[in-house]
């Protein structure tokens, strides 16, 4: 995914010169085409996260459209007060994109995983998040976040992720994306991850359930008729994301459905309030965690159980 | 330019920002007085003969940047802004109260502010995004940012500092509002910054120290910019906390004591500003 959000970043790049490319000294293997080809929209700050979202805020006072780039939780927590104060207080246009989110960084560990970044940017005021779930999707989002004037954060996956999307989708921030049509249950993931809840949904498919899929890929500002819709639909809702349950976008969907008083039985599927102390590759970890296709459509035939209407389904 | 006349228009400003600054922080009994007084002078000196801004259009894009990284002395910047005509004089009674047009901490919603501050180590990474922008259009003015010695302490500061002379950024000019007095005590009891003038000199910048309430000094020294070719200015302003409220002068307490109603009348006297 990182290597598509590059080429697409890079594509806009090569068209508008107020595209700026900062990054925090990383990016190895991804980020050269766009040094090479844009030398003077592109600068490695090298490992300075706080000056890094201090001069993107700078440079986009003065009209630059910024992109600040780095991995895992680095561009986001060591500097969160110059994103807050500086550029989001600032309307500054810069997006924040992370790469490697979740536990993709696996055996890393702690210290690359990305996992409580979902709530901690969702609760700054006026920003977007976006969290797509593949490539087409990535692209998309891109192409999105650079014609939005605001600061956006963007939460990329990493490497090799499945598509999940079969033909073409139409990408506009503040709108979910319908992966798979169904009845019985709502399945929203955000990211990557979301490809994981498709194939719980083949295998709940296999017991007569039919299981609809959403990918949301705007956490910020959430797409409230997608989920209400699914609600009414549906009767119950499960979240799969690779983030703290906690806060993310179970806790923003959570807040939809308690809002607007329908009546859904509903489960949040993240990593436990807990650190990720064992050691292990990305597949894995989201195994051990949950996050099996099985996992899934066990916590998902719990909660068609806690629906409380209609009673068409079989289980 | 007659010198003489010149400096006592910045001198006449100075006493006009601690006289506001004074009334008020006196009328909402509010800290950072101390922080406001040291700097006057810098101020007045910057807003009458350095900075090239223009009241009417706060957002000429000609202008020089004035990035004011110690946000919680903002009073005195919102002082000379209205004195210098950005907005009605009458704004600065509305300061701090409820509804009113300008916060404890400064804030770009105030015209003629460029940026909002109020925790420290900001303003210096983000004038030097503003100063590679101008070089990257090869624009002619320049970004100044003011700070204190909190801000010396926050690493962020030094992020830039390492960044702005690594990138040659000549167009950067940073003054630091030297008065040794922290929130809670005197420099030498919290966070030592000797020898200031080498640390930036040794991050690459060009140091010069002046005396902060010296005009003369200070316009000399902000009047030959950059110090030297292809390095960032760096004034190390060396100032007293609460300078002309006798009182408090160099004392911890200026940080946060507003004036009484006796020390306001005096010092306003002292300063012949008028009530």
């Amino acid at each position: 995914m990182r290597k598509a959000f590059h080429e697409e970043l890079l594509k806009i790049a090569q068209v508008d010169p107020r595209v700026f490319l900062l990054l925090g000294d990383l990016g190895y293997g991804e980020v050269e085409a766009f040094a090479k080809s844009c030398p003077d929209q592109f600068c490695n700050v090298g490992v300075a996260e706080q000056n890094m979202a201090g001069i993107a805020c700078g440079l986009a006072m003065e009209g630059y459209i910024v992109v600040i780039y780095s991995i895992a939780n680095f561009p986001i927590l060591r500097c969160l007060e110059q994103i807050r104060n500086d550029i989001c207080y600032h309307g500054a246009n810069v997006k924040i994109v992370t790469t490697g989110s979740g536990l993709a960084y696996g055996p890393h560990g702690m210290s690359h995983h990305n996992t409580e970044d979902i709530a901690i940017m969702r609760a700054l005021p006026e920003i977007v998040v976006l969290s797509p779930a593949d490539c087409l999707e990535a692209r998309g989002a891109v192409r999105a976040m650079m014609a939005h004037d605001g600061p956006i954060y963007y939460r990329c996956g990493y490497k090799n992720e499945p598509d999940l999307h079969g033909g073409q989708i139409d990408f506009q921030i503040g709108r979910a994306i319908p992966v798979r049509d169904g009845r019985h249950v709502t399945l929203i993931g955000a990211g990557p991850i979301t490809y994981r809840a498709l194939g719980a949904a083949e295998l709940l498919a296999r017991d007569g359930i039919e299981a609809r899929v959403i990918s949301m890929a705007t956490i910020k500002p959430i797409d409230k008729s997608a989920i209400i819709t699914a609600g009414r639909e549906t009767g119950a809702i499960v979240t799969i994301e690779e983030h703290n349950v906690i806060g993310g976008l179970g806790g923003a969907v959570a807040e939809v459905l308690a809002e607007t008083g329908t009546n859904v039985a509903f489960k949040a599927i993240g990593i436990p309030d807990t650190y990720v102390r064992v050691v292990g590759t990305h597949g894995w970890l989201l195994d051990r965690y949950g996050f099996s296709p099985q996992s899934i459509a066990e916590i998902a035939k719990g909660v068609i159980r806690r629906r409380q209407w209609p009673s068409h389904v079989p289980a | 330019m007659n010198n003489k006349e010149d400096l006592s228009s910045s001198r006449e400003l100075a006493a006009k920002i601690r006289g506001h600054s004074l009334r008020m922080s006196f009328a909402t009994k509010s800290p950072h007085l101390g922080s406001m007084l040291s700097m006057a002078d810098l101020l007045a000196v910057l807003y009458t003969h350095i900075l090239r801004v223009d009241p009417n259009n706060a957002h000429w894009p000609e202008r020089d940047r004035f990035i004011l990284s110690k946000g919680h002395g903002g009073a005195a910047l919102f002082a000379v802004l209205a004195e210098r005509g950005f907005f009605p004089t009458a704004w600065l009674e509305t300061y701090r109260r409820d509804n009113g047009k300008l916060s404890g901490h400064i804030s770009h919603q105030v015209p003629g502010v460029e940026f909002s501050t109020g925790s420290l180590g900001h303003g210096m990474p983000v004038a030097v995004g503003m100063a590679m922008a101008a070089k990257q259009v090869a624009r002619e003015h320049r970004v100044f940012c003011l700070m204190g010695d909190g801000d010396c302490m926050e690493g962020s500061t030094w992020e830039a500092a390492m960044f702005a002379a690594h990138h040659r950024l000549d167009n950067l000019v940073g003054i630091i509002d030297y008065n040794r007095v922290t929130a809670l005590g005197q420099l030498e009891d919290v966070i030592e910054l000797e020898p200031l003038d080498e640390r930036w000199a040794a991050f690459g910048w060009s140091v010069l120290r002046v005396d902060g309430h010296d005009h003369e000094q200070i316009r000399q020294a902000l009047s030959a910019l950059p110090l030297q070719r292809a390095k960032p200015s760096m004034v190390v302003a060396r100032t007293i906390k609460g300078k002309g409220a006798r009182w408090m002068e160099g004392t911890v307490e200026s940080h946060y004591a507003p004036p009484s109603e006796e020390q306001l009348a005096a010092a306003l006297a002292e300063l012949g500003v008028g009530p």
